[in-house]
């Protein structure tokens, strides 16, 4: 199986051939941190029309097909519109705390989506508590959406923004509990050791009945974290308007939007490293010519096909499901997955212990 | 009906009768109105207040007639009431403590007449600006537009209501608060994607909870009534397509039904057959697109796909026939406009093949989905006593198992011949209104399959006069809409135009009871609650 | 210049007379190259990307719905984006009868659309007030209140005729210019110096 750090260490060391280490270094960050941001505005187009593709074909249309050949373009052309779009300033606001929303939610989303690992050797920060890392730089984004809601001065807005509060501070819970009931099993927090450890079986299969419940639950509240029907509350259209970002237009609209569909990729990201190895091909102990024949197929395809297939589910639930109450929402995290999450995290230790996972 | 006439002479000798087909008329001064009332609701049993007509007689004065119906007996009773006091001041004594919806229909009466409701708690305005001059429906309102001009200033809010109220026998005008300063108001509208058009909900809400709802109207009121009055009868007719587009034939129908009635046209067996298949094939429409919508507002948005996709079909089969996808202004005085398109009964047939099978889809997507189920069961109930008091009426009241189909009791056209069951439901929950119109999905159906391998021979349209002119008089039409029971009140005053044509739409009580069922509910139940009542906001302001 | 969008054939539009008309009045200023190309790239992307605002009084809101569901689906356009908010619509769909009441509410969603922003007049009672010309209470068109860049008539317009107009509104983006010369903005200013609301600055 190919070794992408193999890539990298060559770069390395051909920067090191013509300059000091600081300025290789720093010169690296520089790469990385403008292909990050590339590869994240590139991610969150190519999610704008997979999203709008998807929901098409769920009410039998076509969606976009006229915008570039097979409506390719049609997302590019959205974010022209929307850099060049007017921002209009309102007057009984907060001024700074409005402008500065939309910024700590795309850098919070921006972080989270630093420690994802894309290949093998392929991973931008990899250090030992890269998973709690991930939570703890996810829930920035909280911040940014209460402080939009706030500052906008804005009834609507405000409603969202508590809604959204509530919510995501609740299921944050229900998605350490996934993430630490998936570490047990992992035995290290770091991103590559848990990737490394699903080496001869993803965990959704060698954790059997918890990592399965783990799964399930992971998915209902990476669908509540990420705003998403039908657990969109914070900007229900038909009820508030458009939530907590009713009043952005323009460019900072942009932000929530391209951070919202991130964050999707993000949470099915997560997904895909707890339960389905993150870059790590299929394997079946056993089955050493079909594990051969696996590894042939690069490590990024590899995540990001994982990725986009969990996002799929995702976006299926919103396209199928009506929209929950908040208090309903806040029943079935406290009430059903809170508990079944700590049962299950007790469970997964027993599993652990007694050494009873393949 | 004469024991009726018997019981109210011995209490009140004053009062004047004339039996009408179908209805007997009472009038009464306003002095003695309030006792009569009182005695019609609560001994004789007339709950359901259809309407209040208001009217203006030039010289003979202003006044209102109150159209009454007893639920258990199915007996007409119209109350004619003459105002006292002069023009500037006209004053009736309110009723809207015996019938709940009187509230709204005296604030209208109010707003188009200037007849002051004593007692009524709320005298504003219903769809006109506070500071409108003039009350329009009156005969002799000057409409010149610099009196009322186009003004892109905001209109002047008020938490205040003028009333006047008898004390000691003396009428004193006082001035009450519609929300107490506490209160945190929200406004819900007028654009607003979950109130299905320009309607406007100011809201109190106590955190989530709904603590009051004012409902302010007249974002979309056109003054149809007014312009009718200028318009000869086959004229009139466009209206009916514009007011609630989604029941343009059924309304359509009733204007024809009540014109043909008064000017004494009976029409070929054909024509009715072809309007009671329109009637129906538009009630499935109209109930695709509120199974569609409503899903949408609960957040299912995918519903809206499905629905609108039977709901194409019927506009395919409606355009080849009449000619358009919407206004269709089919049925006319004397029959239809044109006859069927050859390939109706084979569209027809097609369309019954497939509705079996789309409402088997929607209720496994939707019906039976848990969160759908949690966000409809228990939410906005409605009793049936409050539904009759606040004369909701059509599949809203049918689900709080009020049995008030007029096709039912009171038959018009052919229906009477048709094998069909009233859908009725106990509940009366959002989920309850929910249902039976998938039901009625169904009985319509049946009685389109009924009807379609039968239509009998001859003209479409009988001959009839260029100009129109109806003796002096006045008639009443009720019929079934999609959405409820649509009155019609007819005055002639032996011209080719009406005298006054009143307008009794079923989304104005519709939209009017949603204060009532909201209280303590939850911000989010008011998109379940609104959406469930399927009110048409051109229809509520006309 | 053939002004074309949405990979229709030019020979398909019914009216080329005034597209060309009005590409020749903005030609006459003259164009840098580079800005010219610039505009171009800025034009493709905001014709290529209209939202629309969720509003409707009547009929023609049904029809509006109509558009957007399978048969029509102007998702193919990349006009199905429907945002309730007004700040983050760029075009506002008139669909149904302006009322007395309505003028204001309807001036004040205009003035909170954010640049750029157009309006289209759907179905003849936004037009000219339609089969309620004779009514006491209804605006005789919206073309005093805001400016309107599209007509499109109707009562209501067939979806296939709203895609039309909606069409047309996107060729007209394409001709404007972002950086100086004439274009349609500038009139829209005239417009509302010209009917100015209290307390909407700017």
């Amino acid at each position: 199986m190919q070794d992408l750090s193999v890539g990298t260490a060559w770069l390395h060391s051909l920067f090191l051939g013509f300059m000091p280490e600081w300025a290789a270094v720093t010169l690296e960050c520089l790469l990385v941190g403008v292909g990050l941001m590339l590869l994240y505005a590139v991610l969150a187009l190519f999610y704008i029309l997979f999203e709008r593709k998807v929901c098409a074909y769920f009410q039998c249309r076509l969606g976009p097909n006229r915008v570039g050949p097979w409506g390719l373009l049609q997302s590019v052309a959205d974010m022209f519109k929307i850099l060049i779009k007017e921002l209009i300033s309102l007057n009984h606001i907060d001024k700074f705390l409005f402008a500065l929303a939309p910024y700590l939610v795309i850098i919070a989303s921006m972080l989270a989506f630093s420690v994802l690992p894309w290949g093998n050797g392929l991973q931008i920060v990899d250090f030992n508590v890269g998973i709690f890392f991930l939570l703890a730089v996810s829930s920035i984004g909280v911040l940014g959406i209460l402080l939009a809601g706030w500052s906008s001065n804005n009834k609507f807005t405000l409603i969202g923004a508590l809604r959204s509060g509530a919510q995501m501070v609740s299921y944050e819970l229900s998605m350490g509990l996934c993430v630490v009931t998936m570490v047990v099993i992992a035995g290290s927090m770091n991103v590559t050791d848990i990737v490394m450890a699903q080496e001869h079986l993803w965990f959704i299969f060698s954790g059997h009945i918890p990592a399965l419940i783990a799964f399930v639950i992971f998915m209902i509240a990476g669908t509540a974290e990420t705003n998403r029907g039908p657990f969109d509350l914070p900007e229900a259209e038909s009820e508030l308007t458009a939530g907590y970002h009713t009043e952005y237009s323009g460019i900072h609209f942009g932000f929530f939007y391209l951070a919202e569909y991130l964050n999707l990729f993000i949470v099915s990201g997560v997904a895909a490293l707890l339960f389905f190895g993150g870059w790590m091909p299929l394997h079946i102990p056993g089955f050493d010519a079909f594990n051969h024949v696996m590894d042939f197929i690069p490590s990024v395809v590899w995540f990001i096909g994982k990725a986009v297939a969990l996002s799929f589910i995702i976006i299926w639930f919103k396209w199928t499901f009506p929209r929950l109450r908040i208090d309903q929402l806040l029943t079935l995290e406290w009430k059903y997955l809170l508990p079944i999450n700590l049962f299950n995290l007790v469970l997964m230790v027993i599993v652990v212990t007694f050494g009873l996972y393949l | 009906m004469a024991n009726i006439q018997e019981k109210i002479s011995g209490k009140f000798p004053e009062a004047a009768f004339n039996q009408a087909p179908g209805v007997l008329e009472v009038s009464v001064p306003d002095a003695r109105w309030h006792d009569l009332a009182r005695m019609l609701r609560h001994e004789l049993g007339f709950d359901f207040l259809v309407t209040i007509v208001g009217m203006d007689w030039k010289e003979a004065g202003l006044g209102c007639i109150y159209y009454l119906v007893s639920t258990s007996t199915r007996e007409n009773v119209a109350v004619k009431v003459m105002a006292t006091g002069d023009r500037e001041k006209p004053f009736v004594h309110s009723v809207f403590d015996l019938w709940d919806i009187a509230t709204i229909y005296e604030r209208e009466v109010y707003d188009y007449f200037g007849i002051i409701f004593v007692n009524n708690p709320d005298m504003r305005r219903l769809f006109l600006n506070i500071d409108w001059k003039g009350y329009p429906l009156r005969k002799d309102y000057d409409a010149d537009p610099a009196i009322n001009p186009v003004s892109i200033e905001n209109e002047r809010q008020t938490d205040f209501t003028d009333t006047w109220v008898e004390r000691d026998g003396k009428i004193v005008k006082e001035e009450r608060r519609v929300f107490q300063p506490e209160d945190f108001v929200v406004n819900i509208g007028p654009q607003h994607p979950a109130t299905h058009g320009v309607l406007r909900f100011r809201t109190a809400v106590d955190g989530e909870i709904i603590k009051k709802i004012d409902i302010y109207l007249g974002y979309i009121h056109r003054g149809v009534e007014k312009i009718c009055e200028g318009l000869t009868y086959p004229q009139t007719l466009h209206f009916m397509d514009r007011l609630d587009y989604f029941s343009a034939h059924n309304y359509h129908h009733g204007l024809c039904l009540l014109i043909e009635e008064a000017a004494g046209i009976e029409i070929s067996r054909r024509a009715q057959v072809i309007r009671v298949l329109m009637d129906e094939l538009s009630r499935i429409a109209s109930h695709c697109l509120f199974i569609g919508t409503y899903c949408m507002d609960l957040g299912a948005t995918t519903m809206l796909f499905y629905t609108l996709r039977v709901r194409e079909q019927i506009l395919d089969i409606m355009e080849r026939t009449c000619g358009a996808r919407m206004t269709f202004n089919y049925d006319c005085i004397g029959g239809v406009m044109q006859d069927l398109h050859p390939d109706f009964v084979k569209d027809v047939h097609a369309l019954l093949d497939v509705i079996p099978r789309n409402i088997k889809e929607y209720n496994k997507i939707f019906t039976g989905n848990v969160i759908a189920r949690d966000r409809m069961e228990g939410v906005g109930t409605l009793s049936r006593e409050d539904a009759v008091s606040w004369a909701v009426t059509g599949p809203n009241g049918r689900a709080s198992g009020w049995a008030c189909d007029v096709r039912k009791c009171a038959p018009y056209s052919i229906y009477s011949e048709l094998d069909f069951e009233e859908v009725i439901r106990s509940e009366g929950d959002s989920m309850a209104r929910f249902k039976v119109r998938l039901d009625e999905i169904e009985q319509s159906a049946r009685i389109i399959a009924q009807l379609i391998d039968n239509i009998p021979d001859g003209e479409y349209c009988v001959k009839v006069p260029k100009v129109l002119k109806l003796p002096v008089g006045h008639w009443f039409k009720m019929v079934e809409g999609c959405r409820g029971t649509f009155g019609l009140y007819l005055e002639s005053d032996g011209t080719a135009s009406p005298y006054r044509l009143k307008i009794a739409p079923p989304c104005l009580p519709a939209a009017a009871v949603v204060d009532h069922i909201t209280r303590g509910q939850k911000i989010a139940d008011l998109i379940t609650i609104g959406g469930s009542m399927d009110y048409i906001v051109p229809d509520i302001d006309r | 210049m053939e002004v074309t969008t949405q990979g229709m054939p030019y020979e398909a539009w019914k009216d080329n007379e005034y597209i060309e008309k009005l590409v020749k009045e903005l030609q006459e200023s003259g164009t840098n190259v580079i800005v010219g190309s610039l505009d171009k790239l800025i034009n493709w992307g905001r014709s290529n990307s209209i939202w629309p605002l969720t509003f409707a009084t009547s009929c023609c809101g049904i029809e509006f719905v109509s558009l957007g569901a399978a048969r029509y689906d102007m998702a193919r356009f990349g006009w199905e984006v429907a945002r309730a908010s007004p700040r983050q619509a760029d075009f506002m769909m008139v669909a149904g009868t302006i009322v007395h009441r309505m003028v204001p509410v309807f001036r004040r969603l205009y003035d909170q659309l954010a640049e750029p922003k157009y309006v289209i007049a759907c179905g003849s009672c936004a037009i000219s007030g339609g089969p309620f010309k004779k009514s006491y209470h209804v605006a005789m068109g919206i073309e005093d209140i805001v400016p309107v860049d599209v007509f499109v008539p109707g009562c209501p317009p067939r979806p296939e005729a709203m895609i039309y107009g909606i069409m047309q509104l996107s060729r007209k983006i394409k001709v404007e210019k972002f950086f100086g010369g004439v274009n349609r903005q500038e009139s829209q200013k005239e417009f509302l110096a010209a009917h100015p609301v209290e307390g909407v600055n700017d």
